[in-house]
């Protein structure tokens, strides 16, 4: 069984989540074996990737249980994608929490609830049951209320309890959906759901369900009218935490969506439309709430509401060109927002506030950090060798070719804004002469940190920096694998076939 | 029956949302703990309602003659429970930990992360 290997990332997280917990009194035994767990992780992920790439989805039917008895998880294009970068911040997130977040926190199993988090995510986006869709959200959700409470400060309690309380909604309201889903066609392989919703009499009661999951994905992904929990809470952890949670949390919700609309609810006009309103309203919102912020994490956090709906608004045109540019901004957005928190923590580091007011003179005072902290920052507006810009080319492309001009001014609107944004950022940050700076009792400053931390501090920056700098040089390569997976997702009968290739051979 | 489970999750539903509107973070939790309820029910009762019919094939038989209890949304119940057990207790001890170091269990005093700093 060779295609095992799909579950390499996966279990490898669930090795060392394990081995952490034995290490449980060592910080030092810690701190290495998660930098090994997450470079092993990295080098399966990769592997899973190209093994992919060559010989196309593969399944694997959990306990040799057939298709639609079992649990199947399948790694199709998107999938691999998908848990390659998760192993890439994973990786980059893992290094920079092991200077950035202190022992207090670190004692409490952090690093072992994080390889957590990192198993639930890739075990959803391999699954192929949608029961067990719901299993992997409830392990992320678990770990995060976690990750966000660890620490216990005022204002981190205040965001747990509101980012608790949404998350768990969400899922129940996701729970609904699945349990009418099942009530209707009597089966939870996603692959069989396809086949059997469009013979279903009852298209109402399909429509309320679809309706159902887009408001229980839509309240972990962080859309319009349902993303009030994000601003309140992401900016309350560490940076290293919520940098996780900005690349990977809100995108597992967005790859929900896409996989649901794709597979399981196709061609649903009301859905389209009301997917595309979404869109333009969270990009309003999103962008009109960062532009007020003060907080530098707080501004990042609007800017987060603001992209999801470039991608949601992608998903809603569904034209094959619209679903390459989602997926394309989805490989992009996910390197760059795990980049941008390590950059609001690094920036905390080096002047002990995140306020933009009090900050000031980072430009000359540290160059060359700022010249690499540039990279990122521009790749999300998207300068046009960056990679921000080409998927913006297909959303935009695909909003003509659909006539939905509302969306194409939501897009221009969107990217203008965000270079508004982070204009304001950087001439407050870095332009502006230095402020006086208040130190707070035991912080540690920048300077006063060993080399190797220093260097621990910088190299994960650095290292996702250049990963967007690929993906902006190297367009033409992510371009392809995006209109590859588009062409997966739109014909999906290809998945369908992968899953159920046991049941045909037999015959 | 079915009319009776029916009426009962709709119950359910509804005083869980009613709960979690309020303003204290006790009835929050209340609220989560009985729309965790209601959801369980729900898929009880989508799962069909067979009462007495074991789903075990006879010996001479090679399959099902007649209809049968499905045991997957039984199972589906019980990962469902155990899962929101454990977010209970955490959503407990979180509520606990809250009120400690806040000092209030009003929602609405609750703003703090959205002020600007």
């Amino acid at each position: 069984m060779s295609n095992l290997i799909i579950l390499c990332p996966l279990l490898i997280h669930l090795l060392f989540s394990i081995l952490l917990m034995f290490a449980w009194r060592s910080l030092k035994w810690q701190k290495s074996l998660t930098i090994i767990g997450n470079s092993f992780a990295l080098v399966a992920s990769i592997w899973v990737f190209i093994f992919i790439y060559e010989n196309g989805t593969q399944t694997v039917q959990s306990g040799n249980w057939e298709a639609p008895f079992g649990i199947t998880f399948v790694a199709d294009m998107l999938a691999a994608t998908l848990v390659l970068l998760t192993c890439i911040s994973g990786f980059a997130v893992a290094i920079f929490s092991v200077v950035s977040v202190i022992k207090a926190r670190l004692k409490f199993g952090y690093f072992s609830v994080f390889h957590f988090l990192l198993m639930g995510l890739t075990g959803a986006f391999l699954t192929g049951d949608i029961f067990n869709l719901y299993v992997w959200f409830e392990i992320i959700i678990i770990s995060s209320f976690v990750l966000i409470s660890l620490g216990g400060e005022r204002n981190q309690l205040e965001g747990a309890v509101k980012y608790f309380t949404l998350n768990i909604l969400a899922s129940m309201i996701f729970l609904t959906a699945l349990g009418v889903l099942y009530g209707l066609t009597g089966t939870l392989n996603m692959a069989d759901l396809s086949q059997k919703i469009v013979l279903l009499e009852n298209q109402a009661l399909v429509e309320i369900c679809a309706v159902l999951f887009l408001v229980g994905f839509g309240i972990k992904s962080a859309v319009f009218p349902l993303y009030f929990w994000l601003p309140a809470s992401y900016h309350t952890p560490p940076s290293a935490v919520s940098a996780i949670f900005a690349g990977l949390l809100t995108k597992v919700g967005v790859y929900a969506l896409i996989r649901v609309f794709t597979l399981i609810f196709v061609g649903d006009l009301f859905l389209e439309t009301l997917l595309i309103s979404i869109a333009i309203l969270s990009i309003f919102s999103g962008g009109i709430g960062a532009l007020i912020q003060n907080n530098i994490r707080k501004v990042f956090s609007y800017l987060i509401i603001c992209h999801i709906g470039f991608m949601i608004g992608g998903l809603g045109l569904f034209t094959s060109v619209a679903i390459a540019g989602t997926i394309f901004y989805l490989i992009h957005d996910i390197i760059v927002k795990t980049n941008l928190f390590l950059i609001s923590g690094l920036i905390y580091r080096l002047r002990s506030t995140s306020s933009l007011k009090k900050l000031g003179g980072l430009y000359s005072e540290y160059p060359k950090i700022s010249l690499l902290l540039a990279i990122p920052l521009f790749s999300l507006v998207g300068i046009p060798p960056l990679s921000g810009f080409w998927p913006k080319i297909s959303l935009l492309l695909a909003g003509f070719e659909r006539e939905n001009y509302w969306f194409v001014g939501a897009v221009i609107f969107g990217s203008l804004i965000t270079l508004v944004i982070i204009a304001k950022v950087w001439s407050e940050a870095f332009w502006k002469n230095p402020q006086p700076v208040k130190k707070w009792k035991n912080f540690v400053d920048f300077c006063e940190l060993k080399h190797i931390q220093k260097a621990q501090l910088i190299f994960p920056i650095a290292f996702l920096s250049v990963v967007s700098l690929y993906i902006g040089f190297g367009a033409e390569h992510i371009q392809q694998l995006s209109e590859r997976i588009a062409m997966e997702l739109m014909d999906n009968q290809q998945y369908i076939d992968a899953v159920f290739k046991t049941r045909a051979n037999a015959r | 029956m079915e009319i009776l489970l029916a009426i009962v999750t709709g119950i359910l539903y509804a005083a869980g949302i009613y709960m979690m509107l309020r303003r204290s973070l006790v009835k929050l939790i209340l609220g989560i703990i009985l729309l965790g309820n209601g959801v369980n029910l729900l898929i009880f009762l989508l799962g069909r309602i067979t009462k007495g019919k074991p789903p075990i094939i006879p010996e001479e038989a090679k399959v099902f003659e007649e209809l049968y209890a499905d045991p997957v949304p039984q199972a589906l119940i019980l990962t469902a429970i155990v899962i929101s057990f454990g977010l209970q207790a955490f959503a407990i001890i979180l509520v606990k930990r809250a009120y400690k170091v806040l000092g209030t269990d009003d929602l609405d005093q609750l703003n703090t992360t959205d002020e600007d700093s």
